[in-house]
């Protein structure tokens, strides 16, 4: 059975993500699964004993205390990725979801996300909330996750508010027919009313790609208003999200190459910063 | 990204905690360098610019974050006589040969190596290590006035009791700094580091060694550069296994075989004498907080800095305070529990550790005592697998009998395989068994087919019974590990 995975790692976001898996989760009629990742970071230094010295038995007192030490934040950390993952699991069954297990590994996050991968159809994670007056960044976790996987990412926002509509952003690419193929078959957004936003330049190519979006959703009995945004994708489609107040925003990502996005910057990774709403992110 | 996130990882996530290590180890550097350019007969400046591009390049090639590689006693040893009769330039130039031994080590992939390397011999290797290190700083104190007694003492006291006042400060610089202003104040006349040679005055700066390019040359310095080569990988390897245990995590081997080779280049091109990972500082590093390629990096930076521009001041520490820095370190080097251990542990263990420590303490090579320890733990293994054998013999009818061998037969057994067997009854037939045996080598085959051909000169017929099982493992490349019931077939016949 393919799952919904929800990334939850303890951060006041982690209840928006959980209420985003269960939303997802329901609609797909999948089970939902609340993965914590205990990571431990055996490159950071835990002591601060800069004396310098070393006596008898230096070797093995030092590692002794290291592993003291290890053992114990451990353990702190396994009760409570424990309670965590208990209290989320509660709170996506009050939901009324009934299949929600919980998991917790070791290791990095990416690896675990990796390994799963398999058994998934839906990764949930979230976005930390920007610090008052702080420049908003995205976490560097949310961008390995999505160009490690290829599933299709939910990335929560900071809110949570039941998706009644959606907005797929195509831009007239080979990856974005692929896309709205993916949109019209899941169960996921049916049912939701939809906006095609194409942004960028309209071209004579474009504009036909427009239609046979418009066409092929329309069949699937997707109910679409549509609209063509001459402009940067980074800068229209967050005034489109807030002007049609529109619940989620389904896109593409990282389509240019590591060279382009190191000197013009990615705009999927700038959309995931600004956008109000939700991100799907479809691979 | 991955080339990105793994260079976040190994040089930039423990900045604050590599950058403090890194100026506790350089404390404990310093006295390392000087002390060992005095034993190897050459100026305090040739360990002390070893130490900084060593400790440098090694942050940047080595396979093992948060290891130290400097210049040290181990390699320092070894140079006395190369030095002595043929002088520094020729040092120099053993010191790039060395490095490019070691480089091609790391490509051939030696570091599987260490895994003959038991533990008993890496417990002698380091506490051989911690008695040469000790010794190396008799001659400073022998003969000496009572002065110097009356300071490395308080030396001492400073380094082991300072940090039960507080553990912010490296005690190594507690002790260094009082005793310098304490010789200074009171005009004490005793030696110095200034008065052992010359110190850095400027960076270092890139020149060849001035030998002449002869088969004569190479002839000098060959047998120096491999036992350097295999002494500075010895260490380097087993202070990796060190500090992997200690930070939980996990090293390349071959890598830092390499990188050992290309930071042993750098030094010889800049004027220092080869050097290779270190025990001591090495724990201080991870004691200290430093984890990452940035500890070593900053040890070497802070090594440089302290002793071209503190140059004046450095001169004037007492060699006393450096003695006991350098006591401090053999101290912690050496494997405490290891003396606990040797009434516990089997006598044979015992006995290679031992053998170990006495082998190097009187060769000053440490690559010879591992040699022997290695050895002698490979005898003492073979005689115990060689008493995994026996023969039964039964008489089922008059004049015939069945030998049954269980067991492994190799060189170590064949005497005893041999002497179970009787020539001296008169039997028509006898079969022997082998089909849950495993001869292991030639000896082996060979033994068995002098049993055979002694009973047939006793006018005996003889059958031998499951020799293709007995002698799967005679092929060099023997191995279960690809199929999965291999290992249950071969305990069963």
């Amino acid at each position: 059975m393919q799952k919904t995975i929800a990334l939850v790692n303890g951060a006041p976001h982690s209840v928006n993500v959980c209420d985003y898996a269960a939303w997802a989760a329901q609609r797909l009629n999948a089970p939902l699964e609340l993965l914590h990742v205990l990571d431990r970071h055996p490159e950071r230094a835990p002591v601060t004993d800069y004396s310098g010295s070393i006596g008898l038995g230096a070797q093995e007192t030092l590692l002794d205390e290291l592993t003291d030490l290890d053992e114990k934040r451990s353990t702190l950390a396994q009760h409570y990725g424990r309670e965590l993952l208990g209290s989320l699991v509660q709170r996506a069954k009050e939901t009324g979801l009934e299949r929600v297990e919980s998991r917790l590994r070791h290791g990095s996050l990416l690896e675990a996300v990796v390994d799963l991968e398999p058994e998934s159809r839906l990764f949930v994670v979230g976005q930390t909330p920007a610090q008052a007056g702080a420049k908003a960044h995205l976490d560097p976790h949310i961008e390995q996750v999505i160009r490690a996987l290829h599933r299709a990412v939910l990335v929560a926002s900071t809110t949570y508010r039941e998706p009644r509509s959606f907005a797929l952003a195509i831009d007239g690419s080979a990856t974005s027919r692929k896309m709205v193929e993916t949109v019209a078959q899941s169960p996921l957004l049916s049912g939701l009313a939809g906006h095609l936003v194409m942004a960028g330049d309209a071209s004579e190519a474009s504009r036909k790609e427009f239609d046979w979006a418009q066409e092929h959703l329309r069949s699937a009995e997707f109910e679409i208003s549509s609209s063509m945004e001459p402009g940067h994708p980074e800068s229209v489609l967050p005034t489109y999200l807030k002007t049609h107040n529109v619940d989620l925003l389904a896109m593409g990502a990282y389509g240019h190459s590591r060279i382009r996005q190191l000197i013009v910057g990615s705009t999927t990774t700038t959309l995931l910063r600004t956008s109000p709403v939700p991100v799907l992110v479809l691979r | 990204m991955q080339l990105k996130q793994s260079l976040h990882h190994d040089w930039l996530s423990n900045v604050r905690g590599d950058l403090l290590a890194g100026l506790v180890v350089a404390l404990a550097l310093i006295p390392e360098a000087i002390a060992f350019s005095i034993i190897a007969g050459v100026d305090p400046k040739v360990g002390l610019y070893a130490s900084f591009c060593i400790a440098v390049v090694i942050s940047i090639a080595g396979g093992r974050p948060g290891m130290i590689s400097a210049a040290t006693g181990a390699m320092a040893l070894v140079m006395v006589l190369l030095v002595k009769e043929h002088g520094l330039q020729y040092l120099l130039a053993t010191t790039l040969l060395t490095g490019a031994l070691q480089i091609c080590a790391g490509l051939l992939r030696l570091g599987a190596l260490m895994r003959f390397v038991s533990r008993s011999v890496v417990t002698g290797f380091v506490n051989a290590l911690a008695i040469l290190i000790f010794m190396a700083q008799l001659p400073e104190v022998i003969g000496a006035t009572w002065v110097v007694y009356v300071m490395v003492a308080g030396g001492l006291g400073i380094i082991y009791l300072f940090p039960l006042l507080t553990k912010a400060v490296p005690s190594p610089l507690v002790c260094i700094v009082s005793l310098t202003a304490l010789a200074i104040g009171l005009g004490l006349d005793i030696r110095n580091v200034g008065d052992m040679g010359q110190l850095p005055d400027s960076l270092p700066i890139f020149l060849l060694p001035d030998v002449p390019l002869t088969l004569q040359t190479l002839e000098i310095i060959f047998p120096f550069a491999i036992t350097l080569a295999v002494v500075g990988l010895l260490e380097s390897m087993m202070t990796a296994s060190i500090i992997d245990e200690l930070t939980d995590t996990t090293s390349d081997k071959n890598r830092e075989c390499v990188g050992q080779g290309v930071a042993n280049i750098a030094a010889g091109m800049m004027g220092g004498m080869a050097g290779c990972a270190m025990i001591g500082q090495s724990v201080i590093n991870v004691k200290s907080g430093g984890r990452g390629r940035l500890s070593a990096m900053a040890a070497g930076t802070f090594l440089l800095i302290m002793v071209v521009f503190l140059g004046d001041w450095v001169k004037q520490i007492p060699m006393a305070a450096l003695v006991s820095v350098m006591v401090m370190v053999s101290i912690g080097t050496f494997s405490w529990d290891s003396l606990k251990n040797l009434r516990k542990h089997p006598p044979s263990s015992s006995i290679v550790m031992v053998t170990t420590v006495v082998v190097v303490v009187a060769t000053h090579d440490l690559a010879k005592g591992v040699f022997v320890g290695v050895l002698l733990s490979g005898l003492f293994f073979a005689n115990r697998v060689a008493r995994v054998l026996w023969v039964d013999s039964k008489s089922e009818e008059e004049g015939a009998r069945r030998y049954e061998v269980i067991g492994q037969v190799f060189f170590a057994s064949a005497g005893t395989f041999t002497e179970y067997f009787d020539f001296k009854e008169v039997l028509e037939r006898v079969q022997i068994d082998v089909s849950r045996a495993h001869f292991w080598d030639i000896t082996a085959v060979n033994a068995l087919d002098k049993v055979v051909m002694r009973f047939r000169r006793e006018g005996t017929t003889v059958e031998v019974i499951g020799m293709n099982e007995a002698s799967a493992t005679l092929v060099d490349r023997f191995g279960v590990h690809d199929k999965p019931d291999a290992i249950e077939r071969m305990m069963d016949h």
